[in-house]
């Protein structure tokens, strides 16, 4: 027992690792916040392209499902290694001269983009046709009508999902470690190697459970409250 | 020339012909009410119009331009055809006010202050000039249904057409919107109702039309299909709402 908590719950090392792990959390922080607004954004925009409609978007649309597909099916790490590694090998002006953060961010929105564009499309699928067909005899645009009516509604019935996948995203800023990013992850692998202490690695985990928890407790209050307003709204 | 004018309009979905060589004409100024059972291809009928749907024969012709061919503006169409849906169709995340000035300032390009005004004047004509912060679903479902004729009159629609809207309304909710309806009448507002309201088809129809599947059956003035219908359908249609009490 006493050996449990001097390996992974010591007083002293908690202390010691902390200001290196915390200096790491920050850059996760960082990491969470650009790829998140990438995401946001180039999610939104790929699904939208998956709900084009016609024959002439049919080759748009294609690209979007093999992308989804892929980096659905791709795990994180083997994106954050071909990022990582291959994008520096590659020798090309531009792209291969980066910092690690860089390649971290372009892995981490690469894989989640593909994620939320579902949510997203599961939203623009989840709004009545008929809304469209309102704004459509109003005489708005097919664009007027998505910009309007669908995906304002869309957005707004996916929010829990998204944070869900923004909780998972946070989790996974600690993977692109392997690639070299200084974050907390690694500051406490280095702690942990340099002292023969595990406790640096519950200083990060505890990091990221307190900034899980406000998280997940919004989404619940969300669910919650969209749940009280259609309850009202049946009656 | 006719306002509206349909020649041998045929419109299927799959296997099934909805319309079959359907031919009508309305006039400006006139309204024109379609009866007929549900599934007679009274909806699918209003949609062609405004080309919601796509007819598969035959020519439409509104205000003089033919919309059938595939040359038309299908946006610069619809802005001035107002169509209102049985459910009402509002859009929920916005408010009365704003579900009311999106065409005007999206469509009709009036900037802010010109689109809440018409907007607040029609609602005042609606009677719901103090609900205009309130999102639909704080309103009953007549007051959303005058809500969206509110929508679709803020477009300044030449033609209005009314796709049952008083057919997902509490009873006692009708009267408001019918009593809409019969002032817009009055004002010479050229309007096509699909309806199951027969006394109120009977007392606003300059001609009424009876659909039976997908074929315009009959038409003729309210008081000659009510009183005295020729084609043994209208009849056997007409005995039907009797008995059930509902002309």
């Amino acid at each position: 027992m006493h050996q449990v908590i001097n390996t992974f719950f010591s007083p002293h090392d908690f202390r010691v690792a902390f200001p290196n792990v915390w200096a790491g959390f920050q850059v996760n922080l960082k990491l969470m916040v650009v790829a998140e607004v990438l995401v946001l954004i180039l999610a939104l925009a790929l699904a939208v392209i998956r709900g084009l409609p016609g024959r002439g978007a049919r080759p748009l649309r294609a690209l979007a499902i093999v992308y989804t597909d892929f980096f659905r099916g791709t795990p994180l790490i083997l994106v954050a290694f071909v990022i990582g590694f291959g994008l520096p090998a590659l020798n090309v002006h531009g792209i291969s001269s980066r910092s690690n953060f860089t390649y971290g961010v372009i892995a981490l929105t690469l894989v989640y983009t593909a994620y939320v564009t579902e949510v997203y499309r599961a939203g623009i699928e989840s709004v009545h046709p008929s809304q469209r067909m309102a704004a459509r005899s109003l005489g708005l645009s097919y664009w007027q009508a998505m910009r309007y009516v669908v995906i304002p509604q869309a957005v707004r019935r996916v929010i829990p999902p998204l944070l869900n996948d923004f909780i998972g995203l946070q989790k996974d800023t600690a993977l692109v470690s392997v690639i070299g990013v200084a974050e907390a992850a690694l500051q406490s692998q280095a702690y942990s190697q340099t002292y023969a202490n595990f406790t640096s690695y519950t200083v990060a985990a505890v990091l990221f459970v307190l900034l899980t928890i406000p998280l997940a407790r919004f989404t619940d209050h969300l669910i919650l409250a969209r749940e009280l307003r259609e309850r009202a709204t049946a009656t | 020339m006719s306002f509206v004018h349909l020649d041998r309009v045929t419109k299927c979905f799959g296997e099934l012909e909805v319309l079959r060589h359907v031919s009508l004409d309305v006039d400006e100024h006139n309204v024109v009410c379609l009866i007929g059972a549900s599934g007679s291809g009274k909806s699918t009928l209003l949609r062609c119009i405004n080309l919601l749907e796509k007819v598969d024969e035959g020519t439409i012709v509104v205000d003089g331009q033919e919309i059938t061919n595939g040359h038309v503006d299908v946006n610069a169409l619809r802005r001035k055809i107002g169509i209102v849906f049985q459910a009402y169709n509002l859009f929920p995340h916005m408010t009365v006010l704003e579900n009311v000035t999106l065409g005007p300032k999206k469509v009709r390009q009036l900037n802010a202050r010109q689109s809440r005004d018409t907007a607040r004047e029609l609602l005042e004509r609606i009677g719901l000039a103090e609900k205009a912060d309130e999102f639909p679903d704080r309103l009953s479902g007549g007051q959303q249904q005058r809500v969206a004729i509110a929508r679709a009159l803020a477009m300044e629609p030449k033609l209005m057409l009314l796709d049952e809207i008083t057919s997902a309304l509490d009873p006692q909710l009708v009267s408001d919107v019918l009593d809409l309806v019969r002032e817009l009448a009055s004002t010479g507002m050229t309007m096509i109702l699909a309806t199951h309201e027969m006394s109120f088809a009977r007392e606003v129809a300059d001609k009424v039309c009876f659909l039976d599947a997908g074929v315009i059956c009959e038409e003729g003035s309210p008081e000659q299909i009510f009183s005295d219908p020729t084609e043994p359908r209208t009849r056997e249609f007409l005995g039907r709402v009797i008995a059930a009490g509902r002309l």
